[in-house]
């Protein structure tokens, strides 16, 4: 085989989609250091359902539904159905190689809302509502903002995921939540992470991953993969010393608090990293652990348990990164002007691809939940519930 | 002298505790415990197969107190740790020869 520029960055996305895909355990790593010891095994369990559902479903259509070719700007054709005629060509990588590595992006996607649902879904219930969240929410997001749907069409931009994961994943969560109803006990019972190392284990796997996120976001060995990998890294690094910084004021910095910032901070700079340079990163990045911590802290006001705060960590942060990425863009990074370089028309579009990405991934997931919730019951009953998911929805403990 | 000894939920004991030391008792000793009472275990229905989850995890909370307290501290504990469902535990008190401090006497 001849190594030319189309090899050479193959090599590079093919180790970024492994690096992707040890993310989507490493959410249920995290996720499962959060929740009481009795639901460990089915919060990792949840993540890896999600690996394999979403595998199959981008496979059979999903692919095809959010980059096939256009229709009216919402969602793909059915062209590329089982990956009919995606092939090994392609610049600056093949067709083949972008598919799996946009397949393990939606697996993420899917596992992080899994927060929401949290010490209470049944796992058939979540296999269904998985299998068609993917197809109804995920894709369309998708289709908008890089399969050459409305949003792209428009000029909106999300490097990496920005609307389609965090803020599909983020709202998604809180519209479910808000559907699936609180947890039993919930504000009354001790909810306290029991395993505090393994969130932080999965929260080091995520960090680690999202190298292959951002910078393999560039589809090439280029600057502008590595200008990536160098944001993402400071902006996780800001948003984890300000979110310890704000919380250290109401008591201790714990590390909760300081891995919640950096994952904020990672979330943040996910749309933006392909276009700005450090010095806007550290404001992302700050500013991502400070609106996020406050997003936590008006959840808990409200009473909403949307259980592991995907919403206020990555929908919030991930809207915030969507918008930073307006103000703070300068051309000879990535080609476009924000704000500060004297452009006003970029954040204007921003602003109406995220609200759109907002109302559509809450109102949708909302409906969604509800349907299932009516047909076959989102939720396992109460005793299923007071003795733990491991034992009564897999017959497993941990100990 | 009696100790009291309660078998309650788990996530009860915050409620208990707090309570306790309001009340005034703050020495305790608790341990994380397992069994099975008249419920004989939770049984889940899944569509025809039954799993039973014979041991259901539980906290007992052990106090050693004068004659006069005792009243006053069960009261305490079934005011907290009622849920009036199957499984909110039991309490018992027995009889202590002696306490002895271990720094002092």
């Amino acid at each position: 085989m001849e190594i030319n520029e189309i090899m050479i960055n193959s090599s590079f996305i093919l180790i970024c989609t492994a690096m992707v895909m040890l993310m989507t355990p490493a959410v249920g790593i995290f996720y499962g250091g959060l929740v009481r010891k009795k639901n460990l095994i089915s919060m990792l369990m949840l993540s890896f359902i999600s690996l394999a559902l979403v595998t199959v479903q981008w496979t059979f259509f999903g692919y095809s539904l959010a980059f096939g070719p256009d229709i009216a700007g919402f969602i793909g054709g059915l062209d590329y159905i089982f990956l009919n005629g995606v092939g090994m060509q392609g610049d600056p990588i093949p067709d083949m190689l972008f598919m799996v590595f946009q397949l393990v992006f939606a697996a993420v996607t899917l596992a992080i809302i899994t927060s929401a649902v949290a010490e209470r879904v049944r796992v058939s219930a979540f296999i269904l509502f998985g299998l068609l969240w993917t197809t109804l929410i995920y894709d369309p997001l998708a289709h908008w903002m890089w399969g050459g749907g409305w949003a792209s069409q428009l000029g909106a931009l999300d490097f990496a995921g920005g609307i389609v994961v965090h803020i599909g994943a983020g709202f998604g969560a809180l519209a479910l939540a808000l559907a699936v109803g609180s947890r039993f006990g919930y504000g009354d019972h001790n909810m306290e992470p029991h395993n505090i190392p393994l969130t932080l284990l999965g929260g080091a796997l995520l960090w680690f991953g999202w190298f292959g996120f951002n910078a393999g976001s560039a589809l090439a060995v280029n600057e502008v993969a590595i200008n990536a990998f160098i944001v993402t890294n400071i902006s996780a690094a800001c948003g984890a010393l300000s979110w310890m910084a704000a919380s250290w004021i109401n008591g201790k910095p714990s590390s909760m608090g300081m891995i919640s910032g950096a994952i904020a901070g990672l979330g943040a700079i996910t749309p933006a990293a392909g276009f700005v340079g450090p010095a806007a990163a550290i404001c992302i990045g700050t500013i991502a652990g400070l609106i996020c911590y406050g997003a936590m802290l008006l959840r808990l006001k409200k009473n909403w348990d949307e259980s592991l705060d995907a919403w206020a960590i990555h929908g919030v942060g991930g809207l915030w990164g969507t918008l930073a990425l307006g103000i703070f863009a300068v051309p000879v990074i990535g080609g476009v002007a924000g704000v500060l370089s004297g452009n006003f028309n970029l954040i204007l579009v921003q602003i109406i691809a995220a609200a759109a990405a907002v109302i559509y991934a809450f109102a949708g997931t909302y409906a969604l939940a509800k349907i299932i919730d009516k047909f076959i019951g989102l939720r396992v009953s109460e005793d299923e519930e007071y003795v733990g998911l491991d034992i009564s929805q897999h017959g497993e403990k941990i100990s | 002298m009696k100790k009291v000894e309660a078998i309650i939920r788990p996530e009860r004991l915050d409620k208990v505790s707090a309570a306790l030391l309001e009340g005034g008792y703050n020495a305790m000793t608790v341990t994380e415990v397992k069994g099975r009472g008249a419920q004989k275990g939770i049984a889940l229905q899944f569509r025809g197969k039954e799993i039973v989850v014979d041991m259901i995890p539980k906290v007992k909370i052990e106090i050693v107190i004068g004659d006069g307290s005792v009243d006053d501290i069960v009261g305490i504990i079934r005011a907290n740790a009622r849920t009036g469902r199957n499984g909110d535990g039991k309490i018992f008190v027995y009889d202590i020869e002696k306490c002895l401090g271990v720094r002092s006497d």
